[in-house]
C-alpha cells in the first residue's frame, strides 16, 4: 500500500500543462505526464483502503490501489499488467476520462483525491515507451467469426477481448478511419490519434481485421453480416445529436458541434476537407456546457476566434459539492476544463430564444435567463439579451443511436431509442435479434469512453459464452 | 438415560437429551476442593467432621439452579472406616475378613426394583468370574428429606457392595477391584436400562470410600447418615463442591472420583481421550497382564473431563506407577523453557513426555489412594490451593483459607500450592514430602537422563540431507491449485516474512461465510477455532511463554504401561512442528540417519485429475489403507505429500487426508505405532497449521509457502522462511493458548474446532467428534471445490494468466469475495442518516437484507413467517420504545477518538439506548448531563477535543454501560458507580481468547491519563481476566461489581461458539443479570487476521444455543440476552429477537454513520476520517454528529416496526424466542448452500408454557447478607459529616467482597477524590473472604489481623490495606502466606502493606497503587503500567512480564532474582543512594532510596513487620541488596518528559 502516512505528507499533484500561449498554436497534446518521482509520490498518497471506493467508482473497475502501490514501488512493468487486466486502453482513459475514480477516492472526502488518472497516464505512457505493450495472440483459434459494427471504444474493446480468446474478429467502420468518436469527436489536443493507431497495430497483430467504409444499412446489409458471422456486436455509438428547435436554426453558421470538430480532426490527420468551417475571427457561441462544448471552445481558440461564449441551460453548479451528501458518487460541480482556461465566457441558466440572421447567416443570438423550480424551467422576465454570434455550435448532447443501424438489424429499442439489452445475467448484452449483441452508447446512450470500454469487455464475455458455452473472459 | 421430553412429566427430573443446539457434552464445571488429613495417619471421626465443615464453608464456590435447594453436587472421600464397617457387617450377618482383605463399594442403583435386581445379579456374576467373593449388600441409610424435588426424582437407590479378597495381597486385590468395576460398568451400560436414576459406582476399594451425590455442600453429612456415626473414622477427608453450568440433576457427576477431586478444566480432554483409545493395540502391562483387555473401553463417552482423568489415573496406578509418578506424567510442570529446573527432573519430564501428552488446563487436583494424599497444580497455577500444617499433625488444603479454623498458635506453616508443584502427605511414612523431594526421588529412581541421551534424536542435530523442491507444475499454477490469492501474499505471508509474526487487521469480518461463498474455498475455512471463555482461562503465550512448548515427537509412542521395560524406546524430537524443506528431506532419509530405528514412507495424496471429483472418496480410502499397510509392514513415520500436484493430478485437501489417516489409524489401534507428517502446498496461514495439528499431524512441511516466499520481494529468502516458521510458531502458541492449552503435544489431535457448513456424514467419517450444527457440504462438494480450483489454475483464464486471484477476504475487492459493507451500502447508509432520508435508508437495508443473490450470512438465508395476517403499522409498538433495546458496541476511547466515542454516547442517551465505554475508562467530566446548550470541547476541555460538537440541554456524554475487561484500564469505584450496566468482557468477537492491544501511537496523553498509564507506551490487556479462571471466579467478580454498584445490572459478554449456551447457563447461575452473545464477525481496532477470520461462530447459532439452553435450564427469565455482531438492519434485529434476544448491540454500523469507511487501518492510527485514530490532525476530519446516529437507530426501529406489522406482531416482547417463525428461505439454489439445515437453530425446547422464554425476572444477588451493610451504617458519621470512624469487626471467609459497597457510597458522594485519609478505619480480625477491600476508596483504611484470600485489593482506588498475621501465629511472616492470588489486580491508586507472602500474580495490571509485601509467587507485577511495589522477600518466576510502567523494588535475598525476572520489557538497576540520584530521571520525582525507605518504614509502622525492621536496622547493606525493576518504556517516557519540561523551563 503506497506509504502508510503518505496521504498526510504529500499533496495531490496535477499534471503540468504547456502554457496556454504555446499550446493554442497547434493541436498537439499539452498535458505532460508525471515524472517517475512525481508518480511515486502520488502513488504514496494512496491509502490502500479496506474498501477501495475508487475501484467501484471506476466503470472498468481498475484495480487502482494495486497499481498505485506498484508505481510507489516503481515496479512499472507490473503496474501496466494490473492496469491492462481491467482496461484495454488506458492511454485513452488516462487522457480523457473525467475520472469518477477520483471522485470516489476516500481522500476526496476531506482532502484532495489521489491523482489516479495522472498515474494511469504515466503508467501507460511508460509502457509504450518501453515496448511493454505487445500483441497477445490467442494460443488457438475457435473458428468462430464475430463482426463488430463500430470502431469506437466499445467496439475496439470487444474486438480485442474476443480476438484474444481465439475468435476471428472483424471490425466494421463507416468512416475512413478506425476509432469512432475517439478519432473524430475528440480533438487531437486532448488525445493525439497515434494512440489509436498504435492500438490498431497491436490488435491487427492479435488478428483483428478492420474494414472501413462499411456503413451498415447503407452499403452493407445486415443479413449479409448475419450470414457471414456467428455473432454481431453493435457498437455504433449514439451519434444522433440533440437539436435546438428555435427560430433561426436553419441559418448558415448554426451547426452541430460534431460537424465543426470532426473536420478539424480530419485536417490534423492530413485529410483534405473542403469547406471546413473555421471559427477564425468569429464571435463563437457554444450552446451546451458539457465536454463537447468544451472541445468546441478549445478548437475555436485554436482557430483564432474573436470571442467565445458558452451557454448552459442548467444553473451554475456549486464550486464545491457537499461531499458529506455526495461522496463517493460523481458530484455535480463547477468544472473548468483546460479549454476554458484557454479563454471563453461562460454563463449558466441560459436558454436560447432565437437565432438572428442576416442574409441567411447567423449574426446574433437572443437568449434569456431561466430559473428551475421543482424540475421545471421558467424564463426570468426582463433578462432577455442579445449577443453577437457568427458561429453557433450546438453541443447539447446526443439523444440516440443512428436509427438506420438498429433498423437494419431490426433490433428492439428501449424507450430512449437505444438498442434494448440488459447488462446482467445470462441474457446480458443480447438484443432482441438472435446472435446480435449491443454494447456502448448504442445500448446505454451517450456516455463516457470508460463506460464504452466496460461494455465492450462485458459484451465480449457475453459473446464468448454464447459462442463457446462458457468463458474465461473477465466481466 | 435421557428420555424424550413431554409435558406430562416434570421436565427437570432428568437430563435432557441432545436436542437442537443443546449438547450435554458441552457441560462444564468448576468448584471448591479441599482436604483434611492427619500426617501420621491417625484416624478419627473428627477428621470426617472437619471435612464436612470444610465443605460447608466452601458453599459459596458452588451454585444453585432455578431451585435454591438444587445444588450441583458435593461429596467426601475417606479411608475405609473398618470399625464402622465391621459393626455394620455384624448387623447384616456378614463376617468381614481382616482389613485390606475386603472392599466396600458405594453403588448408585436404579430406582426400579427389577432393574436393580438385574444389576445385582450381574454384579454377583462378575465378582465370581473374577474369583472374588461377594460378601453381601448393605442399604446405605440416607435422609433425602431436604433435597430438591428434582434431585429426588432421579435419586438412585444407595447400597453398599461388600467384596472379600480371595487370598491375594491388597495391591493385587485393588487391581482386581478395578477390573471388576470396569467389567460391571461395561456390562450394565450394555443393558441400556431405562431408569430415571443412573447406575454408577462412586467407589469400590479396600482402601477408600466415596460418599457423594446431587447435594448442596452442607447436605452431604445430612443425607448420608453414616457420616455422623462416631465410629466412622478416617485419617483423611477429601471433599469437593461442584459448580456446574447446567441445572440438570446428575448424581454421578459429583466429585470426588475414585482417586481425585478436581477443580478446573481439562482443555485437551478430547485429544487425551482419543490418544488413550489409540494406544489400545500397543498397550501392554506386565502388572495387569491379561486383565488389561477387560478394561477397554477405558474411557467411555459422555463423561466429564475429571472423570476421564480419573479413569486414566486409575490405569496408570494399576499399571504400576506410583500415585505421584502418575500425577507428574498427567500434569507435568512446565519444563521445556524452565532454565531453573535441575537436569534430572527435566530429564524425567522429557522422558515421560513421549509416553503421555499432558492433560492440560487449569487444575487443582487433590488425589489419594487411601495411603497417601496430595494435591498438585497445573503448570500455570491457574486455580487457587492454600494449605496449612498444625503442630498436631493436621494438614488442611483448600481452595481458600478460612474454611476451617485452627488455633493460630498451633499452626506451623501457611503456604500455597505453587504452579506445577505437588504437596504430598505419606501417611504410612507419617510425613509431608515436599515437592522437591517427591520429584527428585522419582527423577533419580531411574537413569532417565542417560536413557534420553541414548535414545533421543533431535531433528536439528542430524546431518543435513541434500535435496531440493521439485514441483510438477509452474509456481503460479501450483499456487492457484492450492487456492493462493494475492491476499495470501499481501496480508498473510508478507507480514510474517517481514516481522516474524502474523499480520493484524481491523473492523472484523463482513465477508461471506465459506459455505455461502460462491468462490471455491479451502476445506480449512470451514473450521472455526474454539476458545476458552469463563470455564477456563486462555493463556498469554508471550508474557507467559515459560509454560508454553512447541516440542513435538515424531514417530511411534512408547508403551504407556511399559513402566518396567528395560530398553527404553527411541524418540525423535523436533523443537517445533513446522518443518523446513531440508528437515523433510531428513525425515525421508531417516532410516539411514538412525540406522533403521525409524523408517519413513511418503504417501502421495494426489490422484489423477481424470478421475475428477468422483475419485476423491476412493483416493482417501486408498491413502488410509496404504497408511495401514505401511505401518503394519514396519514403517513408523508416514509422510503424506501433495507435491505431485500438476495439471493431471489433483490433491486431496491435506486436512482431509491428515484427519482421515489419523482417525483411521486411531480406530485400527495403530496410531501410536507411527508418526504422521504432512507435506503440503496448501498450508500457509496459522489456522492451517493449527488444524493439521488439531487433527493429528505431528509436523507439517509447507513446501509451497517456502517456494512462494522465495519468489517474494524479500532480501534474504532463507531468513524470510525462518521468520515465516517463527511466525507460524507464535501463531500456534496463540491458537493453543486461547483454548488454554500450553503444549503442542497435547494440542496435537485435540480437535479444538467446530465445523460450520460441513455435513454430519462427512464430519462423522473424517473428523469424528467435531461439532457441526448446520450441516452443509459433504465430500462431493469438497471435491468439487478442489476440482474447480484445479481447473481454474491449470485452465486458460486470462485473469489468472499472470496474477493470482484477487481474493477479497480481508479487504473488499471488485470480483473478490462478497462483503456486506460495500461502497454502495456505506454510501447509502451515510447519505440516509446525514439527510434523514428514510428512502435512502431503505435502499441501504435492501442491499444488506436481500441475500437472494449475494449470500453472506446465515440470517440472509432465513425467511420470516407470519403469525397471522398483517396488522396496521399504528398498532405496532412505537419506535421510541424499540430503540431502548439498542446499545452501541464496546469500542474503547483509545481505539476510537474522543469525538467519535462521545458522539455515540450522546446519541444513545438521547434515544434512551445504551452506549458502551469499552475497555479504557471514561473521563469523569462526562458523567453529568449538561444543563444547557454547550459544546463537547467546553465540557471535556478545549485541549482534548479537536473537532467540537454541539450539545443540547440535557445531553449526556456518559456511557451507561461501563466495561470491565481484563486490562481493567480506568476501572475505579467512581467509574463503576457511574454505570447503569457493568459489562464483563469475557471475550471479543474479533479475537476471542486473546487480549486487546492498544498500540503505543494511540496512547495519547489524554488516553494515558484515563487509563493510568504512560503516554506513547502500548497497552496490553491480558488474554484472561486474572480473577476469572473458572465459573465460580466469574460469580465472584459479578458479586464484586454488584457491590461496587448495587443499582447497575451486571452483564457478561460471551462470543458464539459451540457450547456457548452451556457457558451462558453457568453465567446465569453465577448471577449475571445480562448476557451478551457476540458473533465471531464483530469489529475491532486490531486483531491478528487469523483470529478475525477463524475464531468463533455466527451469532445466529450461538444465540439460538443460548436461548435453548437457558430455557431448558429454566434460567432464561432471570437474564436479559443481548446479541451483537454485524447487526445492521431492522431485519437483523427481528431475526435476533426470534432466536432469543431481548436487546441488540450495534457497533460497525453506527461507526459507519459517524463517517467510518471501512479503511481497516484502525491499528495504524491513520484513520482518514478521524474515527479510529488519536492523531489530532486526522481527528479534525471527523464529521459524525449525534443526530446522524439517532436517525440511524430510528430507521432501524421503523424497519423493525414495518416487519412486525407485516407478520402480525404488535409487541416486541412477543417476538422473543419465536424461532418457530423462521425458516430457510425458499428458492435459493446453490450447490454449496443446498445442504444447509437450520432445524437445530430453529428448534424450540419442549418446556411447559410457564417457563420463561424472555427476560421477566431478576437475579437475587444476596447483597442483604453483605457485611458492608453494617459497615455503611456504622460509617455514616464519616460518610455524611466527615467525622472519623474507627470500627472493630470480625470477619470470615464467607464475608466476600468487603468494603466495596462502602466505597460505592464514597464514590457516589465524593467521586474519586474520596474522603480525607483514614476517615474510616476498620480493624478486622479473622480470615477475610475473596475480594477483600475490592475497589476500596480513598479515605478508608482496612487493617486486618489474620489473613486474606484471593483478590485482596482488587481495583484498589485510594484506600489503604494493612494485613498482618495474628499475634499468636508463630511462623516467620516472610515464610508464610498472608494473602492469596491476584492481589491488587487492576489497582489504580491507594496503598497496601502485607506482612507475609502473597500468591501468584501479585499486583497484576497495577496502574498506580503502592504495595509492600514480604514475598510473591509467579508472575509478580505482570502487565503493570504504574505504581510502586516493594517486595521484601523472594519472588516466583516471570516477575515483571509485560510490565511497561511503574517501578518494583525487590530484595534479592538469594542473588538469583535476575533469573526469575522476565527481562523482555524491563531493566534491572541498583537502588542508588539518595544523593547519587539527584539530577537523574526519577520515579515519583524523588530518589528511589527515599521512596523505598519510606515504604519500608510505613510497612514496619503499620504491620509491625520484623523483616522491615531488620532491613531498616542495617539500611545501607539492605539497600544494596535491593534491585530496582525499571520498565524500559517507562524510563524512555520519563526521560522524554524530563527533556520536555527542561525545554519548557529554558
Amino acid at each position: 500500500m503506497g506509504k502508510v502516512t503518505g496521504f498526510m505528507e504529500y499533496n495531490r499533484l496535477t499534471e503540468a500543462n504547456l502554457p496556454v500561449v504555446d499550446r493554442v498554436k497547434n493541436y498537439k497534446e499539452f498535458v505532460l505526464h508525471l515524472s517517475d518521482d512525481q508518480a511515486k509520490q502520488q502513488g504514496a498518497r494512496c491509502m490502500d483502503c479496506g474498501i477501495p471506493f475508487c475501484t467501484s467508482g471506476c466503470p472498468v473497475n481498475n484495480i487502482i490501489p494495486d497499481f498505485n502501490d506498484l508505481v510507489y514501488q516503481q515496479d512499472w512493468k507490473s503496474a501496466i499488467d494490473v492496469l491492462h487486466s481491467t482496461n484495454n486502453f488506458p492511454e485513452f482513459t488516462g487522457r480523457i476520462c473525467p475520472a469518477p475514480c477520483e471522485a470516489a477516492c476516500t481522500l476526496n472526502i476531506n482532502a484532495d483525491a489521489v491523482g489516479i488518472k495522472s498515474i494511469e497516464h504515466a503508467i501507460i505512457d511508460k509502457a509504450w515507451e518501453n515496448d511493454w505493450v505487445t500483441p497477445q495472440v490467442a494460443s488457438y483459434k475457435t473458428g468462430k467469426k464475430v463482426a463488430i459494427v463500430g470502431s469506437g471504444p466499445a467496439g475496439l474493446a470487444a474486438a480485442q477481448q474476443l480476438a484474444r480468446v481465439g475468435h476471428t474478429v472483424v471490425v466494421l467502420e463507416k468512416n475512413s478511419r478506425i476509432g469512432g468518436l475517439l478519432r473524430y469527436g475528440i480533438p487531437d489536443f486532448k488525445m493525439e490519434k497515434i494512440h489509436i493507431d498504435r492500438r490498431m497495430a497491436q490488435m491487427q497483430a492479435e488478428g483483428v481485421e478492420f474494414r472501413v467504409h462499411q456503413h451498415v444499412g447503407e452499403n452493407v446489409k445486415a443479413d449479409d453480416l448475419l450470414a457471414e458471422f456467428d455473432a454481431v456486436v453493435l457498437a455504433g455509438g449514439a451519434e444522433h445529436p440533440r437539436d435546438l428547435p428555435v427560430l433561426g436554426r436553419d441559418l448558415d453558421g448554426v451547426m452541430y458541434a460534431m460537424d465543426f470538430l470532426t473536420p478539424q480532426n480530419q485536417v490534423v490527420a492530413g485529410d483534405v476537407v473542403p469547406n471546413q468551417v473555421l471559427a477564425t475571427n468569429k464571435n463563437v457561441v457554444v450552446i451546451g456546457g458539457g465536454d463537447t462544448g468544451s472541445d468546441c471552445v478549445g478548437t475555436s481558440n485554436r482557430h483564432g476566434a474573436l470571442s467565445i461564449t458558452q451557454f448552459e441551460l442548467m444553473p451554475q453548479p456549486p464550486v464545491q459539492e457537499d461531499k458529506q451528501l455526495v461522496w463517493p458518487n460523481w458530484p455535480l460541480k463547477m468544472r473548468t476544463s483546460s479549454s476554458h482556461e484557454e479563454g471563453a465566457n461562460r454563463d449558466w441558466s441560459i436558454t436560447t430564444k432565437e437565432l438572428i440572421g442576416e442574409n441567411g447567416k447567423v449574426v446574433a443570438l437572443k437568449g434569456t435567463k431561466v430559473e428551475w423550480k421543482d424540475g421545471k424551467m421558467l424564463e426570468v422576465s426582463g433578462t432577455e439579451f442579445t449577443i453577437k454570434a457568427d458561429l453557433v455550435l450546438l453541443a447539447m448532447g446526443f439523444v440516440s443511436p443512428v436509427e438506420k443501424l438498429l433498423k437494419a438489424f431490426g433490433v428492439d429499442k428501449d424507450n430512449r431509442g437505444n438498442a434494448k439489452a440488459t447488462t446482467e445475467g445470462v441474457e446480458s448484452y443480447k438484443t432482441s435479434k438472435a446472435k446480435v449483441f449491443a454494447a456502448g452508447d448504442v445500448r446505454r446512450g451517450q456516455s463516457l469512453v470508460v463506460w464504452a470500454i466496460r461494455e465492450g469487455r462485458q459484451a465480449a464475455r457475453a459473446v464468448d459464452e454464447f459462442l463457446m458455452g462458457s468463458s474465461t473472459l473477465p466481466r | 438415560m435421557a428420555s424424550g421430553l413431554s409435558k406430562s412429566i416434570n421436565v427437570n427430573s432428568s437430563k435432557p437429551a441432545k436436542q437442537g443446539l443443546y449438547n450435554p457434552t458441552n457441560e462444564r464445571d468448576a468448584c471448591g476442593v479441599g482436604f483434611v488429613a492427619h500426617i501420621k495417619g491417625k484416624k478419627t471421626h473428627d477428621i470426617v467432621q472437619k471435612g464436612l465443615e470444610l465443605l460447608t464453608n466452601l458453599t459459596h464456590r458452588g451454585a444453585t439452579g432455578y431451585d435454591p435447594k438444587l445444588g450441583d453436587g458435593a461429596g467426601l472421600l475417606m479411608q475405609m472406616p473398618d470399625a464402622f464397617m465391621r459393626k455394620e457387617a455384624v448387623k447384616l450377618g456378614i463376617n468381614l475378613p481382616v482389613v485390606g482383605q475386603y472392599a466396600v463399594g458405594n453403588v448408585f442403583l436404579p430406582q426400579l426394583p427389577k432393574n436393580r435386581q438385574v444389576c445385582e445379579v450381574l454384579i454377583g456374576k462378575i465378582i465370581a468370574e473374577e474369583s472374588q467373593t461377594l460378601l453381601g449388600w448393605r442399604d446405605t441409610p440416607v435422609d433425602n428429606g431436604n433435597i430438591a424435588q428434582a434431585a429426588r426424582d432421579v435419586e438412585p437407590m444407595m447400597r453398599q457392595l461388600i467384596i472379600g479378597a480371595n487370598s491375594i495381597d491388597q495391591n493385587t486385590f485393588e487391581r482386581k477391584l478395578f477390573v471388576i468395576r470396569k467389567r460391571i460398568e461395561h456390562a450394565i451400560r450394555a443393558l441400556d436400562l431405562q431408569d430415571k436414576a443412573a447406575f454408577y459406582i462412586p467407589s469400590l476399594s479396600s482402601r477408600t470410600i466415596v460418599y457423594k451425590g446431587m447435594l448442596l455442600a452442607n447436605e452431604v453429612g445430612v443425607y448420608y447418615k453414616d457420616l455422623n456415626d462416631e465410629t466412622l473414622v478416617s485419617a483423611l477427608a477429601l471433599v469437593h463442591q461442584r459448580f456446574s453450568t447446567n441445572t440438570f440433576p446428575a448424581w454421578d457427576l459429583a466429585h470426588p472420583f475414585r482417586m481425585i477431586a478436581h477443580n478446573g478444566e481439562i482443555n485437551t480432554v478430547q485429544g487425551n481421550v482419543n490418544w488413550m483409545a489409540a494406544r489400545h493395540e500397543t498397550m501392554k502391562s506386565s502388572v495387569i497382564g491379561e486383565d488389561l483387555e477387560k478394561l477397554w473401553p477405558l474411557i467411555v463417552d459422555g463423561q466429564s473431563d475429571s472423570a476421564c482423568f480419573d479413569n486414566c489415573l486409575e490405569l496408570l496406578v494399576a499399571g504400576g506407577y506410583s500415585l505421584p509418578h502418575a500425577m507428574m506424567m498427567l500434569i507435568p510442570e512446565a519444563w521445556s523453557n524452565n532454565s531453573l529446573m535441575d537436569q534430572d527432573r527435566r530429564a524425567f519430564y522429557e522422558y515421560h513426555a513421549a509416553l503421555m501428552e499432558p492433560w492440560d488446563g487449569p487444575a487443582a487436583v487433590a488425589f489419594t489412594d487411601g495411603r497417601m494424599i496430595g494435591a498438585t497444580l497445573d503448570r500455570n497455577g491457574l486455580r487457587p490451593a492454600r494449605y496449612l500444617v498444625t503442630e498436631d499433625d493436621l494438614v488442611m488444603m483448600a481452595s481458600e483459607m478460612g474454611v476451617l479454623t485452627f488455633p493460630q498458635e498451633k499452626i506451623v506453616k501457611k503456604w500455597r500450592l505453587e504452579p506445577g508443584k505437588m504437596l504430598l502427605i505419606d501417611m504410612e511414612q507419617g510425613r509431608i514430602i515436599g515437592d522437591a523431594e517427591v520429584k527428585n526421588t522419582l527423577a533419580t529412581a531411574k537413569p532417565y537422563k542417560q536413557w534420553l541421551e541414548k535414545t533421543r534424536y533431535f531433528l536439528s542435530d542430524m546431518p543435513k540431507v541434500e535435496g531440493g523442491l521439485e514441483m510438477a507444475a509452474d509456481l503460479l499454477d501450483t499456487q492457484q491449485a492450492f487456492g493462493y490469492t494475492q491476499e495470501d501474499i499481501k496480508f498473510v505471508l508478507q507480514p510474517m516474512v517481514d516481522n516474524a509474526e502474523e499480520g493484524s487487521g481491523s473492523m472484523g469480518n463482513d465477508a461471506a461465510l465459506p459455505v455461502l461463498s460462491v468462490k471455491p474455498k479451502l476445506l480449512y475455512n470451514y473450521f472455526k477455532q474454539l476458545f476458552a471463555q469463563v470455564t477456563n482461562p486462555p493463556i498469554d503465550p508471550i508474557r507467559e511463554e515459560l509454560v508454553m512448548s512447541l516440542v513435538t515427537f515424531i514417530g511411534p509412542k512408547p508403551n504407556l504401561l511399559g513402566v518396567d521395560e528395560a530398553t527404553p524406546p527411541m524418540r525423535l524430537e523436533a523443537a517445533q512442528p513446522v518443518l523446513m524443506l531440508d528437515e523433510l528431506e531428513q525425515l525421508k532419509a531417516i532410516a539411514t540417519l538412525t540406522q533403521n530405528q525409524y523408517k519413513s514412507i511418503v504417501l502421495d495424496i494426489t490422484y489423477p485429475m481424470a478421475q475428477g471429483k468422483a475419485g476423491m472418496a476412493a483416493a482417501v480410502a486408498s491413502i488410509t489403507s496404504a497408511a495401514q499397510s505401511a505401518v503394519q509392514s514396519g514403517f513408523n513415520i508416514l509422510i503424506l505429500s501433495d507435491r505431485n500436484v500438476s495439471a493431471d493430478r489433483l490433491a486431496i485437501p491435506a486436512l482431509l487426508a491428515c484427519s482421515a489417516t489419523h482417525e483411521y489409524l486411531v480406530g485400527a489401534g495403530l496410531r501410536t505405532s507411527t508418526g504422521l507428517v504432512i507435506d503440503t502446498g496448501s498450508a500457509r496461514e496459522v489456522h492451517h497449521f493449527a488444524l493439521l495439528a488439531g487433527y493429528g499431524a505431528e509436523a507439517v512441511c509447507p513446501w509451497l509457502a517456502f517456494e512462494t516466499i522465495k519468489h517474494m520481494d524479500v532480501k534474504d529468502s532463507k531468513e524470510a522462511a525462518k521468520k515465516f516458521v517463527k511466525a507460524i510458531g507464535k501463531g500456534l502458541y496463540k491458537v493453543m493458548s486461547k483454548m488454554g492449552i500450553s503444549t503442542y503435544q497435547s494440542y496435537c489431535g485435540a480437535q479444538i474446532f467446530e465445523a460450520i457448513g460441513l455435513n454430519s456424514a462427512f464430519v462423522n467419517q473424517y473428523f469424528t467428534g467435531t461439532t457441526t450444527n448446520i450441516e452443509g457440504i459433504g465430500l462431493d462438494q469438497v471435491a468439487e471445490e478442489a476440482e474447480r480450483l484445479h481447473i481454474s489454475a491449470f485452465g486458460d483464464d486470462p485473469v489468472l494468466a499472470k496474477h493470482l486471484d484477487a481474493g477479497g477476504e480481508y479487504a473488499f475487492r471488485v470480483r473478490g469475495e462478497e462483503h456486506m459493507w460495500t461502497p454502495d451500502s456505506i454510501a447509502k447508509l451515510q447519505h440516509a442518516t446525514r439527510t434523514n432520508s428514510a428512502t435512502t435508508y431503505k435502499e441501504y437495508a435492501k442491499l444488506i437484507n436481500d441475500q437472494t443473490r449475494r449470500h453472506m450470512t446465515l440470517r440472509g438465508l432465513f425467511e420470516i413467517k407470519s403469525v397471522g395476517s398483517a396488522i396496521p403499522l399504528e398498532s405496532v409498538e412505537s419506535a421510541k420504545e424499540i430503540v431502548k433495546r439498542f446499545a452501541t458496541g464496546a469500542m474503547s476511547l483509545g481505539s476510537i477518538s474522543t469525538e467519535a466515542h462521545a458522539t455515540l454516547a450522546i446519541a444513545m442517551n438521547r434515544i434512551g439506548g445504551k452506549s458502551n465505554t469499552g475497555e479504557g475508562g471514561e473521563d469523569a467530566k462526562r458523567f453529568i448531563p449538561v444543563a444547557s446548550a454547550t459544546t463537547m470541547a467546553k465540557v471535556i476541555g478545549e485541549d482534548v477535543i479537536v473537532k467540537d460538537i454541539a450539545l443540547q440541554a440535557g445531553d449526556s456524554m456518559r456511557s451507561s454501560i461501563k466495561q470491565v475487561a481484563s486490562g481493567r484500564f480506568g476501572v475505579t469505584a467512581e467509574y463503576l458507580a457511574s454505570a447503569d450496566q457493568i459489562q464483563i468482557k469475557m471475550a471479543q468477537g474479533a479475537k476471542p481468547g486473546e487480549g486487546g492491544q492498544l498500540p503505543g501511537h494511540k496512547v495519547s496523553e489524554y488516553i494515558a491519563k484515563l487509563r493510568f498509564s504512560v503516554p506513547g507506551v502500548g497497552l496490553i490487556s491480558p488474554p484472561p481476566h486474572h480473577d476469572i479462571y473458572s465459573i465460580e471466579d466469574l460469580a465472584q467478580l459479578i458479586h464484586d461489581l454488584k457491590n461496587a454498584n448495587p443499582k447497575a445490572s451486571i452483564s457478561v459478554k460471551l462470543v458464539a461458539e459451540t457450547g456457548v449456551g452451556t457457558v451462558a447457563a453457568g453465567v446465569a447461575k453465577a448471577k449475571s443479570d445480562h448476557i451478551v452473545i457476540a458473533g465471531h464477525d464483530g469489529g475491532t481496532g486490531a486483531s491478528p487476521i487469523s483470529s478475525v477470520k477463524h475464531a468463533g461462530g455466527p451469532w445466529e447459532i450461538g444465540l439460538a444455543e443460548t436461548q435453548q439452553t437457558l430455557v431448558l435450564n429454566q434460567l432464561r427469565g432471570r437474564v436479559v440476552v443481548q446479541v451483537d455482531g454485524q447487526i445492521k438492519t431492522g431485519r437483523d434485529v427481528i431475526i435476533g429477537a426470534l432466536l432469543g434476544a431481548d436487546e441488540f448491540g450495534f457497533a460497525t454500523a453506527p461507526l459507519v454513520v459517524e463517517g467510518c469507511i471501512m479503511m481497516r487501518k484502525c491499528h495504524l492510527n491513520t484513520c482518514p476520517v478521524g474515527v479510529a485514530t488519536q492523531d489530532p490532525e486526522l481527528r479534525k476530519r471527523f464529521t459524525g454528529q449525534p443526530e446522524h446516529v439517532v436517525n440511524y437507530f430510528f430507521f432501524v426501529a421503523e424497519e423493525v416496526r414495518e416487519l412486525m406489522a407485516a407478520i402480525g406482531v404488535a409487541k416486541f416482547d412477543d417476538l422473543i424466542g419465536r424461532a418457530d417463525l423462521l425458516d430457510m428461505q425458499a428458492g435459493i439454489d446453490h450447490w454449496k448452500i443446498n445442504g444447509l439445515d437450520f432445524s437445530k437453530v430453529f428448534h424450540l425446547p419442549a418446556m411447559p408454557a410457564e417457563v420463561s422464554r424472555k427476560n421477566n425476572d431478576v437475579q437475587d444477588h444476596g447483597l442483604v447478607h453483605a457485611l458492608d451493610n453494617k459497615l455503611v451504617a456504622l460509617a455514616k458519621p464519616a460518610l455524611e459529616d466527615g467525622k472519623k470512624v474507627v470500627l472493630d469487626v470480625a470477619i470470615s471467609n464467607t464475608n466476600r467482597t468487603v468494603g466495596t459497597m462502602l466505597s460505592n457510597q464514597i464514590a457516589t458522594r465524593y467521586g474519586s477524590a474520596g474522603l480525607p485519609d483514614d476517615s474510616i478505619h476498620i480493624n478486622f480480625t479473622g480470615t477475610s473472604g475473596q475480594s477483600f477491600a475490592a475497589f476500596l476508596a480513598k479515605g478508608v483504611t482496612f487493617e486486618l489481623t489474620g489473613e486474606g484470600n484471593d483478590y485482596v485489593g482488587k481495583g484498589l482506588c485510594g484506600g489503604r490495606i494493612i494485613i498482618k498475621p495474628p499475634v499468636k501465629f508463630r511462623g516467620l511472616a516472610h515464610e508464610n502466606i498472608i494473602v492469596g492470588n491476584t492481589v491488587m489486580y487492576g489497582a489504580t491508586t491507594g496503598e497496601s502493606y502485607f506482612r507475609g507472602v502473597a500468591g501468584e500474580r501479585f499486583c497484576v495490571r497495577n496502574s498506580g497503587a503502592t504495595a509492600v509485601v514480604e514475598g510473591v509467587g509467579n508472575h509478580g507485577c505482570e502487565y503493570m503500567t504504574g505504581g510502586t511495589v516493594a517486595v521484601l522477600g523472594l519472588t516466583g518466576q516471570n516477575f515483571a512480564a509485560g510490565m511497561s510502567g511503574g517501578v518494583a523494588y525487590v530484595y534479592d535475598e538469594d542473588g538469583l532474582f535476575a533469573k526469575r525476572c522476565n527481562m523482555s520489557m524491563v531493566a534491572l538497576e541498583k537502588v542508588e543512594a539518595a544523593d547519587a540520584a539527584i539530577g537523574k530521571v526519577q520515579h515519583l520525582n524523588q530518589p528511589d532510596e527515599v521512596t523505598l525507605k519510606a515504604l519500608i518504614e510505613n510497612h514496619a509502622k503499620y504491620t509491625g513487620s520484623v523483616r522491615a525492621s531488620s532491613l531498616l536496622a542495617d539500611w545501607t547493606t539492605s539497600r544494596s541488596k535491593f534491585i530496582k525493576v525499571m520498565p524500559i518504556e517507562y524510563k524512555r517516557a520519563l526521560t522524554e518528559l524530563a527533556t520536555a519540561s527542561a525545554k519548557q523551563a529554558a
